[in-house]
Protein backbone atom coordinates (compact mmCIF):
# COMPACT_ATOMS: atom_id res chain seq x y z
CA UNK A 1 0.00 0.00 0.00
CA UNK A 2 3.00 2.28 0.84
CA UNK A 3 5.84 1.49 -1.69
CA UNK A 4 6.45 4.56 -2.70
CA UNK A 5 7.88 7.32 -0.59
CA UNK A 6 4.75 9.46 0.91
CA UNK A 7 5.66 13.31 1.09
CA UNK A 8 5.11 14.68 4.53
CA UNK A 9 1.16 16.38 4.44
CA UNK A 10 0.66 18.87 7.21
CA UNK A 11 -1.28 17.81 10.77
CA UNK A 12 -4.56 18.26 11.97
CA UNK A 13 -5.26 18.01 15.43
CA UNK A 14 -8.73 16.11 16.46
CA UNK A 15 -11.45 16.75 18.02
CA UNK A 16 -11.63 15.32 21.31
CA UNK A 17 -14.82 13.46 21.02
CA UNK A 18 -13.08 11.97 17.33
CA UNK A 19 -9.93 11.02 19.64
CA UNK A 20 -12.64 9.42 21.68
CA UNK A 21 -14.33 7.22 19.14
CA UNK A 22 -10.81 6.07 17.92
CA UNK A 23 -10.09 5.21 21.20
CA UNK A 24 -13.38 2.89 21.36
CA UNK A 25 -12.87 1.16 18.13
CA UNK A 26 -9.53 0.44 19.16
CA UNK A 27 -10.35 -1.31 22.01
CA UNK A 28 -12.88 -2.96 20.08
CA UNK A 29 -10.59 -4.05 17.04
CA UNK A 30 -7.76 -5.12 19.64
CA UNK A 31 -9.21 -6.01 22.94
CA UNK A 32 -5.77 -7.10 23.88
CA UNK A 33 -4.69 -3.28 23.61
CA UNK A 34 -6.67 -2.73 27.04
CA UNK A 35 -4.17 -2.74 29.99
CA UNK A 36 -2.00 -0.41 27.47
CA UNK A 37 -4.24 1.87 25.93
CA UNK A 38 -3.75 4.80 28.71
CA UNK A 39 -0.19 4.53 27.80
CA UNK A 40 -0.65 4.91 23.75
CA UNK A 41 -3.48 7.08 24.52
CA UNK A 42 -3.18 8.97 27.09
CA UNK A 43 -6.58 10.71 28.15
CA UNK A 44 -5.12 14.17 28.07
CA UNK A 45 -2.92 13.84 24.91
CA UNK A 46 -4.07 15.44 21.52
CA UNK A 47 -3.78 13.49 18.87
CA UNK A 48 -3.11 14.39 15.60
CA UNK A 49 -3.69 13.16 11.86
CA UNK A 50 -2.10 13.31 8.58
CA UNK A 51 -3.59 12.84 5.13
CA UNK A 52 -1.81 10.67 3.02
CA UNK A 53 -2.27 9.45 -0.67
CA UNK A 54 -5.06 7.09 -1.12
CA UNK A 55 -7.85 7.98 1.35
CA UNK A 56 -5.28 6.87 4.22
CA UNK A 57 -5.49 9.07 7.36
CA UNK A 58 -2.10 8.19 10.02
CA UNK A 59 -2.35 9.35 13.83
CA UNK A 60 0.20 10.87 15.34
CA UNK A 61 0.74 11.68 18.70
CA UNK A 62 3.66 14.19 19.77
CA UNK A 63 5.57 13.32 16.46
CA UNK A 64 5.00 9.46 16.84
CA UNK A 65 3.03 7.72 14.35
CA UNK A 66 0.91 5.11 16.20
CA UNK A 67 -2.28 4.25 14.09
CA UNK A 68 -2.71 4.58 9.95
CA UNK A 69 -6.45 4.21 8.07
CA UNK A 70 -7.51 3.17 4.68
CA UNK A 71 -11.07 4.97 4.20
CA UNK A 72 -13.24 4.00 6.80
CA UNK A 73 -11.48 0.96 7.40
CA UNK A 74 -10.02 -1.30 9.99
CA UNK A 75 -7.43 1.43 12.11
CA UNK A 76 -4.28 -0.18 11.66
CA UNK A 77 -1.12 -0.30 13.95
CA UNK A 78 2.15 1.31 12.46
CA UNK A 79 4.92 -0.81 12.98
CA UNK A 80 7.01 1.59 15.40
CA UNK A 81 3.67 0.97 17.79
CA UNK A 82 3.82 -2.89 16.99
CA UNK A 83 7.23 -2.83 17.89
CA UNK A 84 6.35 -1.24 20.94
CA UNK A 85 3.51 -3.21 22.10
CA UNK A 86 4.05 -7.07 20.91
CA UNK A 87 1.73 -8.41 23.31
CA UNK A 88 -1.28 -6.34 22.23
CA UNK A 89 -1.67 -7.45 18.68
CA UNK A 90 -2.25 -11.06 17.12
CA UNK A 91 0.52 -12.44 14.99
CA UNK A 92 1.43 -15.20 12.28
CA UNK A 93 5.14 -16.06 11.40
CA UNK A 94 6.36 -16.41 7.72
CA UNK A 95 9.80 -18.60 7.26
CA UNK A 96 12.74 -17.36 6.34
CA UNK A 97 12.61 -17.52 2.40
CA UNK A 98 9.08 -15.02 2.47
CA UNK A 99 11.39 -12.31 4.87
CA UNK A 100 12.53 -10.69 1.54
CA UNK A 101 9.66 -10.68 -0.53
CA UNK A 102 7.12 -9.11 2.65
CA UNK A 103 9.91 -6.27 2.55
CA UNK A 104 9.75 -5.55 -0.85
CA UNK A 105 5.81 -5.21 -1.10
CA UNK A 106 5.01 -8.64 -2.33
CA UNK A 107 1.49 -9.75 -1.14
CA UNK A 108 2.17 -12.74 1.45
CA UNK A 109 1.12 -16.15 0.15
CA UNK A 110 -0.13 -18.87 2.09
CA UNK A 111 3.37 -21.53 2.03
CA UNK A 112 5.28 -18.43 3.28
CA UNK A 113 2.72 -19.56 6.36
CA UNK A 114 2.21 -23.45 6.42
CA UNK A 115 6.39 -24.25 5.48
CA UNK A 116 7.95 -25.54 8.58
CA UNK A 117 9.58 -21.92 9.56
CA UNK A 118 6.18 -20.15 9.16
CA UNK A 119 3.44 -20.58 12.31
CA UNK A 120 -0.16 -20.37 12.10
CA UNK A 121 -2.32 -20.65 15.21
CA UNK A 122 -2.08 -23.85 16.95
CA UNK A 123 -4.28 -26.69 15.46
CA UNK A 124 -7.85 -27.15 17.48
CA UNK A 125 -7.75 -23.78 18.16
CA UNK A 126 -11.16 -22.22 18.72
CA UNK A 127 -12.41 -20.88 15.60
CA UNK A 128 -14.27 -18.20 16.99
CA UNK A 129 -13.56 -15.42 19.75
CA UNK A 130 -15.91 -16.06 22.15
CA UNK A 131 -17.66 -12.90 24.21
CA UNK A 132 -15.72 -12.30 27.51
CA UNK A 133 -12.74 -14.51 26.53
CA UNK A 134 -10.97 -11.35 24.87
CA UNK A 135 -8.35 -11.38 26.66
CA UNK A 136 -7.30 -14.76 27.43
CA UNK A 137 -5.73 -15.22 23.86
CA UNK A 138 -2.38 -14.87 23.39
CA UNK A 139 1.02 -16.64 21.75
CA UNK A 140 2.52 -19.57 22.97
CA UNK A 141 6.56 -20.15 22.72
CA UNK A 142 6.17 -21.21 19.53
CA UNK A 143 4.83 -18.38 17.90
CA UNK A 144 1.42 -19.62 17.44
CA UNK A 145 -1.51 -17.60 18.18
CA UNK A 146 -4.23 -19.23 20.45
CA UNK A 147 -7.10 -19.06 18.06
CA UNK A 148 -7.60 -18.95 14.77
CA UNK A 149 -7.94 -15.54 12.84
CA UNK A 150 -10.74 -14.69 10.69
CA UNK A 151 -10.69 -13.41 7.13
CA UNK A 152 -10.69 -8.80 7.22
CA UNK A 153 -8.70 -8.90 11.02
CA UNK A 154 -5.87 -7.34 11.20
CA UNK A 155 -2.75 -9.02 12.12
CA UNK A 156 0.71 -8.14 12.56
CA UNK A 157 3.17 -10.66 10.61
CA UNK A 158 6.61 -11.84 12.62
CA UNK A 159 8.99 -13.58 10.77
CA UNK A 160 11.28 -16.88 11.43
CA UNK A 161 14.21 -15.98 13.72
CA UNK A 162 13.64 -12.50 14.16
CA UNK A 163 12.36 -10.78 17.41
CA UNK A 164 10.55 -7.85 15.68
CA UNK A 165 7.75 -7.54 13.65
CA UNK A 166 7.96 -6.81 9.89
CA UNK A 167 5.20 -6.38 8.64
CA UNK A 168 1.04 -5.16 9.40
CA UNK A 169 -1.64 -6.19 7.23
CA UNK A 170 -5.36 -7.58 6.61
CA UNK A 171 -5.98 -11.19 6.44
CA UNK A 172 -7.53 -11.81 3.45
CA UNK A 173 -8.12 -15.22 3.92
CA UNK A 174 -8.77 -16.84 7.63
CA UNK A 175 -6.25 -18.76 9.17
CA UNK A 176 -8.07 -22.29 9.35
CA UNK A 177 -8.19 -21.66 5.32
CA UNK A 178 -5.25 -21.10 4.83
CA UNK A 179 -4.24 -24.43 6.50
CA UNK A 180 -6.97 -26.06 4.57
CA UNK A 181 -5.97 -24.88 1.33
CA UNK A 182 -1.83 -23.93 1.65
CA UNK A 183 -1.79 -21.41 -1.40
CA UNK A 184 -3.24 -18.55 -2.25
CA UNK A 185 -2.43 -14.69 -0.73
CA UNK A 186 -2.87 -14.19 2.72
CA UNK A 187 -2.23 -10.76 3.17
CA UNK A 188 -2.47 -7.87 0.21
CA UNK A 189 -1.15 -4.39 0.60
CA UNK A 190 0.53 -4.71 3.68
CA UNK A 191 2.38 -1.99 6.02
CA UNK A 192 6.26 -3.38 6.19
CA UNK A 193 9.21 -2.17 7.89
CA UNK A 194 10.98 0.11 5.29
CA UNK A 195 8.03 1.33 3.01
CA UNK A 196 6.91 4.82 2.31
CA UNK A 197 4.90 4.67 5.89
CA UNK A 198 7.70 3.86 7.95
CA UNK A 199 9.89 6.22 6.53
CA UNK A 200 7.45 9.33 6.30
CA UNK A 201 8.61 11.90 8.49
CA UNK A 202 6.04 13.37 11.16
CA UNK A 203 8.26 15.99 12.88
CA UNK B 1 11.71 9.68 15.88
CA UNK B 2 13.04 6.27 16.73
CA UNK B 3 12.72 6.99 20.05
CA UNK B 4 9.65 5.41 21.43
CA UNK B 5 10.60 6.94 25.23
CA UNK B 6 7.49 8.69 26.91
CA UNK B 7 7.46 11.08 29.71
CA UNK B 8 5.12 8.58 31.67
CA UNK B 9 3.71 9.43 34.85
CA UNK B 10 1.20 6.21 35.02
CA UNK B 11 2.21 3.39 37.27
CA UNK B 12 4.67 1.90 35.30
CA UNK B 13 5.14 2.22 31.49
CA UNK B 14 5.30 -1.01 29.33
CA UNK B 15 6.29 0.39 26.16
CA UNK B 16 9.39 -1.66 24.73
CA UNK B 17 12.06 0.48 23.57
CA UNK B 18 13.41 -0.91 19.83
CA UNK B 19 16.94 0.46 19.01
CA UNK B 20 16.88 1.04 14.51
CA UNK B 21 19.43 1.37 12.63
CA UNK B 22 20.77 4.47 12.30
CA UNK B 23 21.52 3.82 8.40
CA UNK B 24 18.47 2.43 6.96
CA UNK B 25 16.13 2.95 9.74
CA UNK B 26 14.98 -0.71 10.51
CA UNK B 27 15.43 -2.19 13.44
CA UNK B 28 18.88 -4.15 12.91
CA UNK B 29 17.89 -7.56 12.45
CA UNK B 30 16.30 -6.28 9.30
CA UNK B 31 19.78 -4.63 8.43
CA UNK B 32 20.35 -7.12 5.71
CA UNK B 33 17.57 -6.43 3.61
CA UNK B 34 17.87 -2.74 3.59
CA UNK B 35 20.43 -2.90 1.33
CA UNK B 36 22.99 -0.82 3.00
CA UNK B 37 24.14 -3.52 5.15
CA UNK B 38 27.98 -3.04 5.19
CA UNK B 39 27.16 0.70 6.49
CA UNK B 40 24.57 -1.01 8.75
CA UNK B 41 27.16 -3.01 10.01
CA UNK B 42 29.57 -0.18 10.79
CA UNK B 43 26.97 1.51 12.47
CA UNK B 44 25.98 -1.17 14.85
CA UNK B 45 29.25 -2.03 15.25
CA UNK B 46 29.77 1.08 16.51
CA UNK B 47 26.89 2.35 18.78
CA UNK B 48 25.33 -1.25 19.85
CA UNK B 49 28.52 -3.46 20.34
CA UNK B 50 26.56 -6.08 22.08
CA UNK B 51 23.82 -5.77 19.41
CA UNK B 52 26.23 -6.25 16.82
CA UNK B 53 27.35 -8.89 18.32
CA UNK B 54 24.19 -11.15 18.66
CA UNK B 55 23.40 -10.36 15.21
CA UNK B 56 26.36 -10.55 12.96
CA UNK B 57 28.08 -13.55 15.05
CA UNK B 58 29.53 -16.27 12.78
CA UNK B 59 27.14 -18.89 14.65
CA UNK B 60 24.28 -16.73 14.33
CA UNK B 61 24.54 -16.22 10.64
CA UNK B 62 25.08 -20.17 10.16
CA UNK B 63 21.82 -20.65 12.04
CA UNK B 64 20.02 -17.83 9.64
CA UNK B 65 21.61 -19.60 6.47
CA UNK B 66 20.77 -23.67 7.54
CA UNK B 67 17.46 -23.55 7.16
CA UNK B 68 16.86 -22.44 3.34
CA UNK B 69 18.09 -24.73 0.72
CA UNK B 70 21.15 -24.03 -1.33
CA UNK B 71 19.46 -22.81 -4.29
CA UNK B 72 17.25 -20.26 -2.02
CA UNK B 73 20.45 -19.45 -0.45
CA UNK B 74 21.86 -18.71 -3.78
CA UNK B 75 18.84 -16.36 -4.94
CA UNK B 76 18.80 -14.32 -1.98
CA UNK B 77 22.34 -13.98 -2.13
CA UNK B 78 22.25 -12.53 -5.69
CA UNK B 79 19.07 -10.80 -4.58
CA UNK B 80 21.27 -8.84 -2.07
CA UNK B 81 23.66 -8.24 -3.96
CA UNK B 82 21.34 -6.46 -6.86
CA UNK B 83 19.77 -4.50 -3.79
CA UNK B 84 23.15 -3.30 -2.82
CA UNK B 85 24.18 -2.43 -6.49
CA UNK B 86 20.96 -0.13 -6.45
CA UNK B 87 21.36 1.51 -3.10
CA UNK B 88 24.90 2.71 -4.10
CA UNK B 89 24.09 3.65 -7.48
CA UNK B 90 21.32 6.04 -5.62
CA UNK B 91 24.24 7.15 -3.43
CA UNK B 92 26.73 8.42 -5.74
CA UNK B 93 23.88 9.53 -7.88
CA UNK B 94 22.84 11.93 -5.13
CA UNK B 95 26.23 12.47 -4.14
CA UNK B 96 26.89 13.72 -7.75
CA UNK B 97 23.80 15.43 -7.98
CA UNK B 98 24.92 17.30 -4.39
CA UNK B 99 28.20 18.12 -6.36
CA UNK B 100 27.05 19.74 -9.29
CA UNK B 101 24.16 21.53 -7.87
CA UNK B 102 24.71 25.57 -7.11
CA UNK B 103 23.05 27.94 -4.79
CA UNK B 104 22.53 31.04 -5.94
CA UNK B 105 22.53 33.72 -4.09
CA UNK B 106 21.09 36.89 -6.12
CA UNK B 107 21.26 40.76 -4.69
CA UNK B 108 18.22 42.15 -6.72
CA UNK B 109 18.29 45.72 -7.01
CA UNK B 110 14.42 47.65 -5.87
CA UNK B 111 14.74 51.13 -6.29
CA UNK B 112 17.90 52.67 -6.43
CA UNK B 113 19.53 52.20 -3.09
CA UNK B 114 17.20 49.46 -1.95
CA UNK B 115 18.05 45.35 -2.86
CA UNK B 116 16.31 41.83 -1.83
CA UNK B 117 18.47 39.44 -2.20
CA UNK B 118 17.12 36.25 -3.56
CA UNK B 119 18.57 32.59 -2.77
CA UNK B 120 17.89 30.01 -5.36
CA UNK B 121 18.78 26.36 -5.22
CA UNK B 122 18.82 25.51 -1.24
CA UNK B 123 16.32 22.24 -2.35
CA UNK B 124 18.77 20.28 -3.85
CA UNK B 125 20.17 20.36 -0.41
CA UNK B 126 17.17 18.54 1.43
CA UNK B 127 16.50 21.73 3.19
CA UNK B 128 12.95 22.76 3.34
CA UNK B 129 12.41 26.22 2.03
CA UNK B 130 9.60 27.29 4.43
CA UNK B 131 11.80 26.69 7.60
CA UNK B 132 14.96 28.06 6.16
CA UNK B 133 13.13 31.07 4.75
CA UNK B 134 11.59 31.62 8.78
CA UNK B 135 15.26 31.32 10.21
CA UNK B 136 16.38 33.56 7.42
CA UNK B 137 14.15 35.82 8.58
CA UNK B 138 14.73 35.57 12.32
CA UNK B 139 18.37 36.18 11.93
CA UNK B 140 18.15 39.12 9.90
CA UNK B 141 15.34 40.52 11.60
CA UNK B 142 13.94 41.20 7.93
CA UNK B 143 11.02 39.62 5.86
CA UNK B 144 11.71 36.66 4.35
CA UNK B 145 9.69 34.74 1.97
CA UNK B 146 9.76 31.60 -0.37
CA UNK B 147 8.34 32.74 -3.96
CA UNK B 148 7.35 30.67 -7.11
CA UNK B 149 9.58 31.67 -9.94
CA UNK B 150 7.95 31.98 -13.53
CA UNK B 151 9.97 29.57 -14.39
CA UNK B 152 8.35 26.70 -11.88
CA UNK B 153 10.56 26.02 -8.83
CA UNK B 154 10.55 28.33 -5.64
CA UNK B 155 13.38 30.67 -4.53
CA UNK B 156 13.62 32.48 -1.07
CA UNK B 157 13.32 36.55 -1.12
CA UNK B 158 15.01 38.07 1.91
CA UNK B 159 14.47 41.70 2.35
CA UNK B 160 17.46 44.10 2.32
CA UNK B 161 21.11 43.64 0.97
CA UNK B 162 21.89 41.03 2.97
CA UNK B 163 23.91 38.71 0.64
CA UNK B 164 27.77 38.38 2.31
CA UNK B 165 26.18 37.43 5.78
CA UNK B 166 23.81 35.18 3.79
CA UNK B 167 26.75 33.35 2.62
CA UNK B 168 28.45 32.54 5.59
CA UNK B 169 25.55 32.35 7.47
CA UNK B 170 24.69 29.13 5.16
CA UNK B 171 28.17 28.01 5.36
CA UNK B 172 28.29 28.15 9.37
CA UNK B 173 24.66 26.54 9.54
CA UNK B 174 24.62 23.83 7.21
CA UNK B 175 27.83 22.25 6.98
CA UNK B 176 26.85 19.77 4.05
CA UNK B 177 27.05 22.95 1.51
CA UNK B 178 30.33 23.31 0.18
CA UNK B 179 31.72 26.56 -0.17
CA UNK B 180 32.33 26.36 -3.67
CA UNK B 181 28.81 25.83 -4.72
CA UNK B 182 27.63 29.19 -3.44
CA UNK B 183 27.94 31.55 -6.46
CA UNK B 184 26.86 35.68 -5.46
CA UNK B 185 25.29 37.25 -8.64
CA UNK B 186 24.53 40.85 -8.55
CA UNK B 187 21.45 41.74 -10.24
CA UNK B 188 20.94 45.38 -12.24
CA UNK B 189 17.66 46.92 -12.24
CA UNK B 190 14.57 45.96 -13.94
CA UNK B 191 16.38 42.78 -15.52
CA UNK B 192 14.15 39.83 -15.19
CA UNK B 193 15.44 36.69 -13.35
CA UNK B 194 16.90 34.37 -15.59
CA UNK B 195 17.20 31.24 -13.45
CA UNK B 196 20.46 29.76 -13.01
Amino acid sequence: MFKKDITPAPKQKLKSSVQRSLRQALLTTYPLMTPYIDEILPKKSSLESMKLPDRNTLYVLDNVPLFYQQDTGEVMPHLRLVHRFPQAFPTIRIDRGAIRFVLSGATLMAPGLTSKGGRLPVEGAAPKLEEGKELDQKVDEDGRWSRELEKGEPVVIMAEGKEEACAVGVLVAGTAEVKAKGKGPVVEDAHFLGDGLWNLGTE
Amino acid sequence: MADSEQPEISSEPQSRHVTYCGVCTLPPEYCEYGGTVKKCQDWLQENHPALYGRIWSPEALEAATAALSVDAQKRAARDAQKKTAKAEAAEAKQADKLAKSVITIKRIERNKKKFVTAVIGLEAFGLELKKVAKDLGKKFATGSSVTKVPSGGEEIVVQGDVSDELHDFLLEKYKDIPEDNIELVDDKKKKKATSG
